[in-house]
C-alpha cells in the first residue's frame, strides 16, 4: 500500500517536471539553469517516468546499473549521449525506489589549482544531478560532493591516468 | 539516516612527527654575499652544545639565496670572542662578513652571544646576547639569522617563521591526509590534524596563531579554524555544497571563502564575530580562490566567467570585478606579495602548469618555474621567496624560488607526498 502511494506521487511529480521542461523558459526551468552547469545540450528529452528499469537489481553485475562512473573531457562538465542513456537507467531505478539515496562524487584530474578543481568537480556532479532530476529523481535523493583532484581513481600522470580521474562516481547509499 | 564508514582518525593535539622536510638547493645564485660563520664556542659541560647554532645560521643564510656561507673546512680560524679576531686572515680568503659566538649553560638556562663583523672595515656591525631555555635555542639561531640578514641586505629576514602543508601517504584506496606545521627550515614538524578523508587549503591567521582549513572528514567539504597553541578547533561553516578556499583578512576579523550554497561557486566574506555573510561575486561560472590584498581593500580571485580560468579583482566591500590576467589560457590560485605589488599564480601555457608572477606596476608576467604541475604558490612574509608544490618523479614535493627566479631549492619528505605549502606571516 505504502509503496504504491509513493510511486503514484513520484509519477505525478514526473508529469509536473516534464510539463515544465517542455514549455521551456518557465520559472522552474530557469532555476535548473541557475545551478551553474554549462553543459549545453546535456539535457535529455523523453524517458520521463521510465520506471521499467526498476526491475534491474543494484547488485547484478550485468545490469546497466553496475556502471556507476561517468567520465569527462578536460575542463568540461558535459555529459556524452551514451552516458545520458546510462543516467536515464539510473534515474529509472531511483524513481522506482524513492527511498534510495545516492551521492554524486565529482572528481578532476591533477592539472591546475586545487580549489579550482573542487569547483570543476562540483560542476560535473551538478551536471549529472540535473539529468537525474529531469528524469524524475527527487532532489532529496541526491547529494553532490566534489573532491576535486584530492581522490584520484588512478595515481600517476599523463593522458591515460587523467582520463580515469575526470569523473563522477554514483554512490548508492547502503552499497 | 546516512551511514558512512567511520574510518576517520583525528589527532587534535599537536604532537611531534618523525619525518622532517629536507632542503636541497637546486639552483644557486651568482653574486651571493660571502660570509663566514664560525662554530660557536661552548662552555656548558661535557659533550656538544644541545643545538649547533652556527650550522643553523649558515643553513638559513644559504637557503635565502642571498648569502654563501664558507664551508667549515675553509675557515681559516675559529675565534669565539671579538678579541681573538684577526681581520687580515679573513680578508685574505675574500670573506666580507664574519659571524662568531658562544653558548654557555647555567642549569636549564642557556646564554647565547653572537657578533657580526665587517671584515673590510674591521669593526663590529651587530652584537647580541640571549638567555633562553633548551627549547628556544633553534628559535634563537633563526633570530640571529634574521638579524644578520636584515643588517646586510636591508630587508627583514623570514627565518623565524613557519610553513603549513598537507602530506599524504598510503595507497589510493587507503590514503592518510595530514595537516602539518614546520619551521621554515623544515625542522620541528608538528601534526595538526590527521584524517582518512582529504584535508586542504590551509590558511594562516595574521597573528600566525591559528589555521583555517578545509576538511572532508564528514564526507563533505567543511571549513574549520584551529588554534595552534592548544589544538582547540571549531567548525566554522558547513553549508550545502562547496565550503572552500578560506583566506584570512589582514585585520583578522573575517574570512573570504568559496560557497556553492546558492547554486554555483561564489566568493563570500564571513565576519568571524557576527557570522554575517556577504556575497561578492555573481556569475554563472566558477568563482573561487579568494585572497586579500595586504591593505584589506580588495580580493583577488579565480573565475572562468570569460571562458577560461583567469584572475580578477573585486573591492572587498563588493562592487565590479576587474580582470587582471590576460596572458595564457589558465591563471589561477593567486597569492599576493606582502607589499601588494606582485601576484603569484598557477600559470597554464604550452601544456604545463608553472608558477608565474605578475608585476602589478608594469603589467609584466614572468614565469619562474619549469615543472609540469607546479601549484599552490605562497610568498614568504618578507616577499623574497615563493614556496610552491611540484612533482619530482612520481612524488609530490615542495620547492621554493626567489621572486626574481634566480635561486631555487627543493623540500622533500623522506616518504610520502607533500603539497599545499603556506608560509606563515611574521606573527605577533
Amino acid at each position: 500500500m505504502k509503496y504504491n502511494m509513493s510511486r503514484l506521487i513520484v509519477v505525478g511529480l514526473i508529469a509536473v517536471l516534464a510539463g515544465c521542461s517542455s514549455k521551456g523558459g518557465t520559472k522552474d526551468d530557469v532555476a535548473v539553469e541557475d545551478r551553474g552547469t554549462t553543459a549545453d545540450g546535456a539535457v535529455t528529452s523523453g524517458a520521463y517516468g521510465s520506471s521499467d528499469f526498476s526491475s534491474y537489481s543494484l547488485n547484478d553485475p550485468n545490469s546497466p546499473l553496475a556502471r556507476r562512473v561517468i567520465y569527462f573531457e578536460y575542463d568540461s562538465a558535459e555529459i556524452t549521449s551514451g552516458d545520458q542513456d546510462l543516467l536515464v537507467q539510473h534515474a529509472g531505478y531511483l524513481v522506482a525506489n524513492p527511498g534510495q539515496h545516492i551521492t554524486l562524487e565529482g572528481n578532476t584530474d591533477e592539472r591546475g589549482s586545487r580549489e579550482y578543481n573542487i569547483a570543476l568537480g562540483d560542476r560535473r556532479g551538478l551536471s549529472v544531478q540535473r539529468i537525474l532530476e529531469l528524469n524524475g529523481v527527487l532532489p532529496e535523493q541526491i547529494t553532490v560532493v566534489s573532491y576535486g583532484e584530492e581522490k584520484p581513481a588512478a595515481e600517476g600522470h599523463g593522458d591515460a591516468v587523467w582520463r580515469l580521474n575526470r569523473r563522477v562516481e554514483i554512490v548508492y547509499q547502503g552499497q | 539516516m546516512r551511514k558512512f564508514g567511520l574510518i576517520l582518525l583525528l589527532l587534535l593535539a599537536v604532537r611531534p612527527a618523525f619525518s622532517a622536510l629536507t632542503i636541497e638547493i637546486t639552483r644557486g645564485v651568482e653574486g651571493a654575499i660571502p660570509i663566514a660563520v664560525v662554530p660557536f664556542g661552548w662552555s656548558g659541560g661535557s659533550g656538544a652544545a644541545p643545538e649547533n647554532i652556527s650550522a643553523i645560521v649558515s643553513a638559513d643564510l644559504n637557503r635565502s639565496g642571498r648569502f654563501e656561507a664558507l664551508p667549515d673546512s675553509d675557515l681559516v680560524a675559529h675565534p669565539t670572542e671579538g678579541s681573538q679576531v684577526q681581520f687580515q686572515n679573513w680578508r685574505m680568503v675574500n670573506v666580507d662578513n664574519l659571524v662568531i659566538g658562544k653558548i654557555s649553560a647555567a642549569g636549564q638556562q642557556y646564554s647565547v652571544q653572537f657578533q657580526l663583523f665587517d671584515v673590510l672595515r674591521g669593526n663590529q656591525v651587530a652584537g647580541y646576547s640571549f638567555n633562553v631555555g633548551r627549547q628556544e635555542l633553534r628559535r634563537v639561531a633563526h633570530h640571529i639569522s634574521d638579524l644578520i640578514y636584515e643588517k646586510l641586505t636591508g630587508e627583514r629576514g623570514a627565518f623565524n617563521t613557519q610553513i603549513a602543508y598537507v602530506t599524504t601517504s598510503g595507497s589510493t584506496a587507503n590514503k592518510t591526509y595530514t595537516l602539518m606545521v614546520a619551521d621554515s627550515d623544515g625542522y620541528n614538524p608538528q601534526t595538526i590534524l590527521t584524517s582518512k578523508e582529504p584535508l586542504m587549503s590551509p590558511t594562516w591567521s595574521p597573528d600566525a596563531g591559528q589555521l583555517a582549513y578545509v576538511s572532508f572528514e564528514n564526507k563533505t567539504a567543511q571549513i574549520y579554524i584551529q588554534e595552534l597553541g592548544t589544538g582547540t578547533r571549531r567548525k566554522l561553516i558547513s553549508f550545502k555544497g562547496i565550503n572552500g578556499a578560506p583566506s584570512w583578512s589582514p585585520n583578522g576579523r573575517s574570512l573570504a571563502v568559496t560557497l556553492s550554497r546558492d547554486g554555483n561557486p561564489e566568493i563570500y566574506t564571513l565576519d568571524l564575530k557576527s557570522n554575517a555573510l556577504k556575497r561578492l561575486t555573481n556569475s554563472a561560472g566558477i568563482d573561487t580562490e579568494p585572497v586579500w590584498t595586504p591593505d584589506g581593500n580588495s580580493i583577488v580571485f579565480t573565475s572562468d566567467r570569460g571562458g577560461s580560468a583567469q584572475l580578477y579583482r573585486v573591492p572587498a566591500g563588493g562592487g565590479q570585478a576587474r580582470r587582471l590576467t590576460f596572458e595564457g589560457k589558465y591563471n589561477a590560485g593567486a597569492d599576493i606579495s606582502p607589499d601588494g605589488r606582485k601576484i603569484a599564480m598557477v600559470h597554464g601555457a604550452g601544456g604545463g602548469y608553472r608558477i608565474a608572477v605578475l608585476d602589478l606596476g608594469s603589467g609584466n608576467l614572468r614565469v619562474l618555474t619549469d615543472g609540469q604541475q607546479d601549484e599552490s604558490p605562497s610568498f614568504s612574509p618578507n616577499g623574497s621567496m615563493i614556496i610552491y608544490a611540484t612533482g619530482s618523479g612520481s612524488r609530490e614535493v615542495l620547492a621554493a624560488v626567489s621572486v626574481d627566479g634566480s635561486f631555487r631549492q627543493r623540500l622533500s619528505l623522506q616518504a610520502g607526498n607533500v603539497r599545499e605549502p603556506v608560509w606563515s606571516p611574521f606573527g605577533k
